[in-house]
């Protein structure tokens, strides 16, 4: 899998929030790739970086925050610092996104069929009619009855659920090849979250969609992802493929993530929980960010911060695995999917 | 739509009738419009003639039901201070007022709409900090400051622009319009700009306030992120969302032109209602200021419903029960 | 030690700290407290006291600014028809119009909270029609109100009585315009607060509903207030120097700047400008120092504007 050119490369990504009492280091050193058609799962407590991640990637991040380092090739090319101009050409027709609240993401007042419409416009060569045909084409790909009458209809007039659908249709409309979807079943009820899930993977597989999939929820990841990154804190403390880290997750932040996931085929003896919180970004300790509340500490990580590097068949930043570590043959595959 | 409208039309009733109400109370109550009317001699039965005549010794409720039915066919009786019926002193004033209002708020629309857009969108320019600068000075001018700088600047020293009165007007019918004529366009000029000139600071804050907000929403965002062009994102999704509160302020200022317009009509003498209206205050002639009230009233009523009616236009969300509705 | 604690956590403060990086509300609040201090202080320290009918002297009348050719030092910024100073007369006139202005503030304040609690708290029927009087009253202009409350007290009360008490008039007819949107406010932060644990815990353990709304309702509430009192103070004095200017306002034997510049508009076409336009710009410097200085505590307030 390694020759295979990935659709989006991340490399050293670091994002900084300038603020009156000194910079806020939001990203620090966050390398990934995505192959074509692959589905990476982000994950990670709230405010660890994973949202931040998708909106540096559409180059949408809230100001002050800005790319301070580090590269963003889409199919080895250099977007991040591509001028808006530019940069607005690709999102929506290369890499399409989907946010977490299909209540706000709409915009109340267009129908949903000239929501789509406008999209494909402009990005696509059709023409308003075509547009439309095609808006009625996806608006029954995602699953709206009776797509026909409604896509005049106002966004007030769906459920939740059916918003998401026509967000996840307005996503990829023009036919992107990645799609960035920020936590999006968070805000949806229980019982249609699994629809969603379902609906997004079967449409990123017959399109060959690469997909990153931001989430908090483990559940979501183990049944959608092909690999996971899990991050901590602006940074990236494992990545692999999403079998081997349920399984054999490396660094104790993963594992007490894992621990987290609902037992379904295995019977574990109970729940696990992570003790503490995550530390601001105004006060991420020195040497591992995790130390404080990683029952595995020992002296190196007060003082050294960790690397990514092998351990039980995926990437890991803990010095646990200083030792075991043999560039080699798994660390390749892990990283590379 | 029409079951929209006569709805909208029961509730302003209420309104409407408090006014009323107020107007009446004050027409009967305050002052003594016998003593004024019969002047300094009269005989104890000439003042009960006068009394049943005006009916001022029914009930309340009658009084009352007489005022309204009256206002209702414009008749307010007659003015203490010019001994003329009200309904002829105010349809000889109404059109310079309205002229006056009417070029002022487009001069408010016109600029202060474009001006909220672009410090809206360009918050840090140069350009929108001296419009925001701009803006706070003309807020913190008073309406008659403004029209006195003017005439000193336009009139006195420079001489361009006439300093008081309508100019030529020409009649159509009732009407009186100063808008055919060189000079009565020329004298629209001043007047327009002093009472338009709040207005616009006031919109254009306004604007920007709204665009700002709606420029940090989910779905601008999410149009962003659809790779939508910038005057697609500016101008189709964020200014058409702002303007349901645009539409609000700007209908509750058009109804402060008009309380203005007494303002720049002393400052400039121009004879509209509201000069007619600041005299009565200063010589109590209650039946003009009751009836000018009533106006008022009658004039913030329909500038209400026209906004209604415009919401309805512009936001979807108003219109369940009335078009395609359900889940 | 608690004090010297609250002082220096102000001195670090968000508020502090946006108040010291924009020099025009430094300037602005320097402006406004030098404005405010002249008024407060102009029995002590105007050059003359233009009230003083003894030492006005006709002679000294329609004298230009002391920079021009016929000016005289004695009068800085010249003098008026009677030959008043037009410095002093400003400091006077600035006094009343912010007695004016602070006395409407307080009553709308005072009205708005009342009125905005209750509402808020209550809720309910409470709630609709109080509500309704304020949306109802919002749409009516203050100038319009004002008008037509000294109108009435006018036409119901003899012109010696109404001269006394015009000043009382004119402190209500502002004050009672402006309460809606403290009104307004109240009840949405009330509303807010209401729902929020601790007020419900207040509830639980038995203190009564009025003592919750003052002290722990209140506090909450008064950042906005004092944003928006501020931004009305400014209000209020155009008000008041608008009604002056139409004539209504306080009486001319207590001119305000508003009076002022309406005696000094008959001398504008005849050349003596400067009756008019230094009243003038005082009220437009005071009033645009308090609205820089209220337009900043709002950003600085809501964090989200920044």
């Amino acid at each position: 899998m390694s020759d295979v050119k990935p659709i989006l490369e991340v490399r050293n990504l670091r994002v900084e929030f300038p603020t009156r009492r000194g910079t806020l280091v939001a990203l620090n050193d966050v390398s990934f790739s995505i192959a074509p058609g692959e589905v990476l799962g982000v994950v990670g407590e709230s405010g660890a970086g994973k949202s931040m991640t998708g909106a540096a990637i559409i180059g949408l991040l809230e100001p002050p925050g800005r790319i301070a380092g580090g590269q963003i090739l889409l199919e080895g090319r250099r977007i991040d610092n591509l001028p808006y101009q530019e940069l607005r050409k690709i999102r929506g027709r290369q890499i399409g996104a989907i946010f977490q609240d299909p209540l706000t993401t709409l915009n109340p007042l267009y129908t949903v069929g000239a929501q789509l419409i406008e999209t494909m416009v402009t990005h696509l060569p059709l023409n308003p009619a075509q547009a439309r045909a095609k808006a009625i084409e996806w608006l029954e790909l995602v699953g709206i009855p009776a797509a026909a009458q409604r896509i005049d209809s106002y966004p007030h007039e769906f459920s939740g659920g059916m918003r998401q659908r026509v967000v996840i249709a307005l996503a990829l409309c023009a036919e992107p090849k990645l799609i960035v979807a920020d936590e999006p079943t968070t805000a949806l009820d229980v019982s249609i979250q699994a629809q969603v899930i379902a609906l997004l993977k079967r449409l990123a597989r017959e399109k060959g969609t690469a997909m990153m999939l931001v989430t908090h929820d483990m559940g979501v990841i183990a049944e959608t992802a092909d690999r996971v990154a899990v991050m901590y804190a602006g940074r990236i403390v494992e990545i692999g493929a999403v079998r081997n880290v349920v399984k054999h997750a490396a660094h104790p932040y993963s594992s007490g993530l894992m621990g987290s996931i609902p037992p379904v085929s295995r019977r574990l003896e109970r729940m696990q929980q992570i003790d503490g919180a995550m530390p601001r970004l105004s006060a991420i300790p020195k040497g591992c960010p995790y130390n404080p509340r990683c029952p595995k500490v020992f002296d190196r990580c007060m003082v050294e911060r960790p690397e990514l590097m092998p351990a039980e068949g995926n990437l890991a930043a803990c010095w646990l695995y200083a030792d075991t570590a043999r560039p080699g043959r798994d660390a390749e595959g892990a990283a590379h999917g | 739509m029409f079951a929209f409208i006569v709805s909208r039309v029961l509730q302003a009733l209420p309104v409407m009738l408090t006014v009323a109400l107020l107007s009446f109370a004050m027409f009967a109550y305050v002052g003594d419009p016998v003593a004024i009317m019969l002047g300094q001699d009269y005989t104890e039965a000439q003042r009960t003639q006068l009394i049943a005549d005006l009916g001022l010794d029914q009930p309340f409720f009658v009084q009352f039901f007489k005022f309204v039915v009256n206002a209702a066919q414009g008749e307010f009786g007659l003015s203490y201070r010019l001994s003329r019926p009200v309904a002829d002193l105010i349809a000889e004033r109404a059109p310079a007022t309205l002229e006056l209002a009417l070029c002022a708020a487009a001069l408010a629309l016109a600029i202060g709409v474009p001006m909220g857009v672009y410090t809206g969108l360009y918050r840090n320019s140069w350009l929108s900090r001296f419009f925001l600068t701009f803006s706070l000075i003309g807020v913190s001018l008073p309406t008659f400051l403004i029209g006195i700088l003017l005439i000193l600047t336009f009139s006195v020293w420079l001489g361009w622009l006439p300093s008081f009165g309508r100019g030529d007007t020409i009649r159509w019918g009732w009407w009186s319009t100063g808008l055919g004529t060189w000079s009565g366009l020329k004298a629209l000029i001043l007047p327009s700009i002093t009472l338009g000139l709040f207005q616009l600071t006031l919109i254009m804050r306004l604007v920007r306030a709204e665009m700002l907000e709606v420029l940090r929403t989910d779905y601008i965002k999410f149009a962003r992120a659809r790779g939508l062009t910038n005057r697609a994102v500016h101008f189709g999704h964020a200014l058409k969302n702002t303007l349901v509160p645009v539409i609000t302020i700007t209908g509750l200022q058009l109804g402060a032109i008009i309380a203005f317009a007494i303002v720049t009509e002393t400052v400039f003498q121009w004879p509209g209602m509201g000069l007619l209206f600041i005299q009565s205050v200063g010589a109590a002639d209650i039946p003009v200021m009751s009836a000018y009230l009533l106006l008022i009233a009658l004039m913030f009523v329909t500038i209400n419903l026209i906004v209604d009616l415009l919401y309805y236009a512009v936001d979807p969300r108003l219109r369940i029960g009335g078009g395609k509705g359900g889940h | 030690m608690a004090t010297q604690g609250a002082v220096a956590r102000f001195f670090d403060s968000d508020i502090w700290y946006s108040f010291t990086r924009s020099p025009i509300t430094v300037a602005s609040a320097i402006v406004a407290f030098i404005c405010i201090g002249g008024a407060v202080l102009a029995p002590w320290i105007a050059p003359h006291n233009p009230f003083d009918l003894a030492s006005l002297q006709l002679m000294d009348a329609f004298k230009p600014p002391a920079w021009t050719d016929e000016g005289d030092p004695v009068y800085l910024l010249g003098t008026d028809d009677q030959g008043r100073d037009v410095l002093s007369a400003i400091m006077y006139g600035a006094r009343v119009s912010l007695l004016v202005g602070f006395c409407a503030v307080l009553l709308s304040v005072s009205v708005g909270i009342t009125v905005g609690l209750a509402a808020g708290y209550i809720g309910g029927t409470v709630d609709a029609v109080l509500m309704r009087i304020a949306d109802i009253k919002l749409t009516f202009p203050t100038i319009l109100v004002a008008l037509l409350i000294d109108g009435v007290v006018r036409a119901a009360l003899p012109r010696e009585v109404h001269d006394q008490i015009a000043l009382y008039v004119v402190i209500f007819a502002i004050g009672i315009s402006n309460w809606p949107s403290f009104a307004r406010t109240v009840r949405g932060s009330t509303l807010v607060e209401r729902n929020k644990e601790y007020v419900q815990a207040a509830r639980v353990i038995g203190l009564s509903r009025s003592r919750i709304m003052i002290t722990h309702v209140l506090p909450n509430v008064l950042g906005p207030v004092l944003v928006i009192a501020t931004l009305n103070l400014g209000f209020a004095v155009l008000a008041e120097a608008t009604l002056s200017f139409l004539g209504v306002g306080v009486p001319p034997t207590q001119p305000s700047l508003g009076t002022l510049i309406r005696i000094g508009n008959d001398f504008l076409f005849s050349g003596e400008w400067w009756i008019t336009i230094f009243p003038g710009i005082a009220l437009i410097v005071l009033v645009l120092s308090v609205n820089l200085l209220g337009d900043w505590l709002r950003d600085a307030l809501n964090p989200k504007l920044r």
